[in-house]
């Protein structure tokens, strides 16, 4: 069984403007040791949908059901959530300058949380641990800079005390929201470092949240594909990069700049529809150049692609790989000149 | 880059180029050195890509070279004209040739203000061309980086991120300018609209014979769009090449480790390769190492790297001895652009 496994979680905020739909019908499972990349662009529902699971947001109303370790995380009570995260699962966020107090010192404020989740555990075992933690995460004069505040890191060494704060109660599951968006890429490289050799170390589960399909290529077990709020595709890395099935993913990808590749770009013509009032039908109709009359009637549920066990895609174009390929040559010969024309908007 | 780039003419010259800015409550002598004795040259019709990290200078440089900043001392020529110490009102003529799109497609616009007026100012501030005719051109260039003319009167707040960013894209258009700075035009958009903007910036390359100074973080993406690359670490220019050179076989390590560092979205190759991780943090630019700025981080640096005379054997800049390729850059296709 999987550690978290999610279901048909929906997530939607009342708001001046009407509804806004920001998680719809999403489903997703990661397992002991393993990454989990999902990756959308803003608006696409993958923060609010994790940060859903831990119970982090408010005002929504939420469906659906997220089992972690027996329990239904979903309706589970505020006090056994606030239990669970930080014990056994682990968040990182973007903006680590505001994820720590300004006013503590880093190794005191990383005691504090050893001691909120173990009553028992005397001062100075904490602080021993805190350094401990430091020094895996490969702060460098860890004993010395445990004293700073938080204004005295730098980003990237901010990023890896947030990385000791997640890590320090050796959680089951590691959820890291763009943890490295806004960090510079040799940086990046570092930190990322770190949580690979935490994770075979520990055998920690993780969920990585990104925009950057090179992140995913380099970290991801499984990849989760979302737009609009919903799933378009699921499969192991290797599949989506290889095989994907979905339009949406193939846009991505060919308006990705790819180092080494000089050809010009082919972006996704037009914009992300509005979450309050979507398109009927398949939400990327509008902006898919293989949309057929069927995308805008209907919706297309997550069907399986038989190439792959658990790649799934959520698209009417033909699953079998012979088929998909001729719609999809057929269409580029048509589009070729009419793509060019009204390729940007 | 090809030949007749080579050798059309310069358009924009720096030479030495320093800026430092003081400390608040700092003594005399402590200034954060933000850009240190930078050269370079950029030809008509060239995109020049400066990349580098967070507080490597490439922003500073830029508003050096619009004149946005007050030099510290060194020179600009800009279209055979030294602009370095021009007055304001001798500086007005000069811009409308020098144009800037800035990063934040939010924070650049007024919001208070119509699309309309916004992408009308230029002509308004040098009196080019009013009422009708105004409209007529503001039109047109609505059309031209791919707008909806029709949406004249409306808002910023209408458009979103990749719209906003062609309102500012027609905006430095307006007075056909012969250079535009572009500082991290496309960093705040989602990939799919990235490539949008990107395409668009390069038609007009093409249609306007527009010279870019190209300044990003992404090394992709300047590669995508560039001529010929700076990489700058610590307000210098660690290295400058071609473009193809810059990325096959780059001379500096930092270059190197900055090419390793970028993930690859194609798994096999992510796999494959070998990634040179950095230690350390960037130092100080108060008190910047002697030497070659990156000795204390790099991981071939020799005692030679410490003495203050610049090595001249990891920059790309000058002829040395030939070093061995370490690019950890695929080496894809390379055909079209």
């Amino acid at each position: 069984m999987a550690l978290l496994d999610v279901r048909d979680l929906s997530v939607s905020f009342d708001t001046a403007d009407g509804v806004v739909q920001a998680v719809r019908g999403v489903s997703f499972s990661v397992d002991h040791g393993l990454t989990l990349g999902i990756v959308g662009e803003s608006g696409s529902g993958k923060s609010v949908a994790v940060q859903t699971v831990v119970g982090l947001t408010q005002g929504a109303r939420i469906t659906g059901e997220a089992w972690f370790a027996d329990r239904d995380l979903l309706s589970s009570s505020p006090e056994s959530l606030r239990y669970i995260r930080g014990r056994q699962v682990g968040m990182i966020f973007q903006d680590s300058l505001t994820s720590l107090h300004p006013y503590y010192r880093v190794g005191w404020q990383i005691v504090e949380l050893i001691r909120q989740h173990d009553r028992n555990i005397s001062p100075a075992t904490a602080r021993r641990r805190a350094l401990e933690l430091l020094t895996l995460v490969g702060v460098p004069d860890a004993r010395r800079r445990m004293d700073d505040y938080p204004h005295e890191f730098s980003g990237g060494m901010r990023q890896r005390a947030m990385i000791a704060m997640a890590m320090a109660m050796n959680p089951a599951l590691l959820i890291a929201d763009e943890p490295t968006t806004a960090l510079d890429v040799t940086v990046q490289a570092q930190v990322l470092r770190v949580m690979g050799d935490l994770q075979r170390e520990f055998g920690t589960a993780l969920i990585m949240i990104t925009h950057d399909l090179g992140v995913i290529a380099d970290i991801a077990d499984d990849v989760v594909v979302m737009y609009a709020g919903a799933v378009m595709e699921q499969a192991d890395r290797r599949s989506m990069f290889y095989r994907f099935h979905h339009p949406y993913t193939e846009g991505l990808l060919l308006s990705l700049p790819v180092p080494g590749d000089r050809r010009r770009l082919t972006p996704i013509p037009g914009q992300p529809p509005s979450l309050i009032t979507l398109p009927s039908g398949c939400p990327f109709h509008p902006r898919c150049r293989y949309a057929f009359d069927q995308c805008r009637e209907q919706t297309p549920p997550l069907r399986d692609v038989p190439d792959k066990v658990g790649h799934v895609s959520a698209c009417w174009l033909p699953t079998r790989s012979e088929e998909r390929e001729g719609v999809r040559q057929m269409v580029r010969a048509r589009g070729q000149t009419a793509a060019a024309a009204g390729s940007d908007d | 880059m090809t030949a007749d780039l080579q050798s059309a003419p310069v358009l924009l010259e720096a030479r030495n180029v320093v800026k430092e800015f003081p400390i608040r409550g700092g003594s005399r002598e402590q200034r954060v050195q933000a850009v240190t004795d930078v050269s370079f040259e950029i030809r008509r019709g060239e995109t020049v890509g400066l990349v580098g990290e967070t507080g490597c200078g490439k922003s500073t440089l830029a508003r050096c070279v619009t004149r946005l900043h007050e030099l510290t001392s060194g020179t600009i020529i800009f279209d055979g004209q030294d602009i370095s110490t021009l007055g304001r009102g001798r500086l007005r003529p000069v811009r409308r040739d020098l144009q800037m799109i800035f990063q934040d497609p939010y924070s650049s616009l007024n919001p208070r203000r119509t699309v309309g007026s916004i992408i009308g100012e230029p002509f308004a501030i040098h009196r080019v061309a009013d009422g009708r005719e105004r409209k007529r051109r503001v039109q047109e260039l609505m059309e031209v980086v791919g707008l909806n003319p029709e949406h004249y009167n409306r808002f910023p707040a209408a458009f979103s991120g990749g719209q906003r960013q062609r309102i500012g894209v027609a905006r430095a258009l307006a007075l056909r300018p012969k250079l535009i700075v572009c500082d991290e035009p496309v960093s705040a958009l989602d990939v799919s609209i990235q490539a949008q903007i990107i395409n668009l910036l390069k038609d007009l390359q093409n249609d306007f014979d527009l010279t870019y100074l190209f300044i990003a973080h992404n090394m992709a993406v300047v590669e995508q769009v560039s001529h010929r690359v700076m990489v700058m670490y610590l307000g210098q220019i660690a290295e400058m090449a071609p473009r193809d050179q810059l990325y096959a076989r780059p001379r500096h390590p930092y270059t190197a480790a900055l090419l390793s560092a970028v993930p690859i979205p194609d798994p096999d190759v992510s796999d494959r390769r070998h990634q040179i991780v950095l230690t350390g943090d960037i130092p100080s630019p108060v008190a910047p190492p002697p030497g070659c700025r990156f000795h204390t981080r790099c991981p071939r640096a020799e005692p030679r790297c410490r003495t203050p005379r610049r090595c001249s054997r990891c920059s790309g800049t000058r002829p040395g001895t030939v070093r061995p390729a370490m690019s950890p850059w695929p080496t894809g296709s390379s055909s079209g652009s």
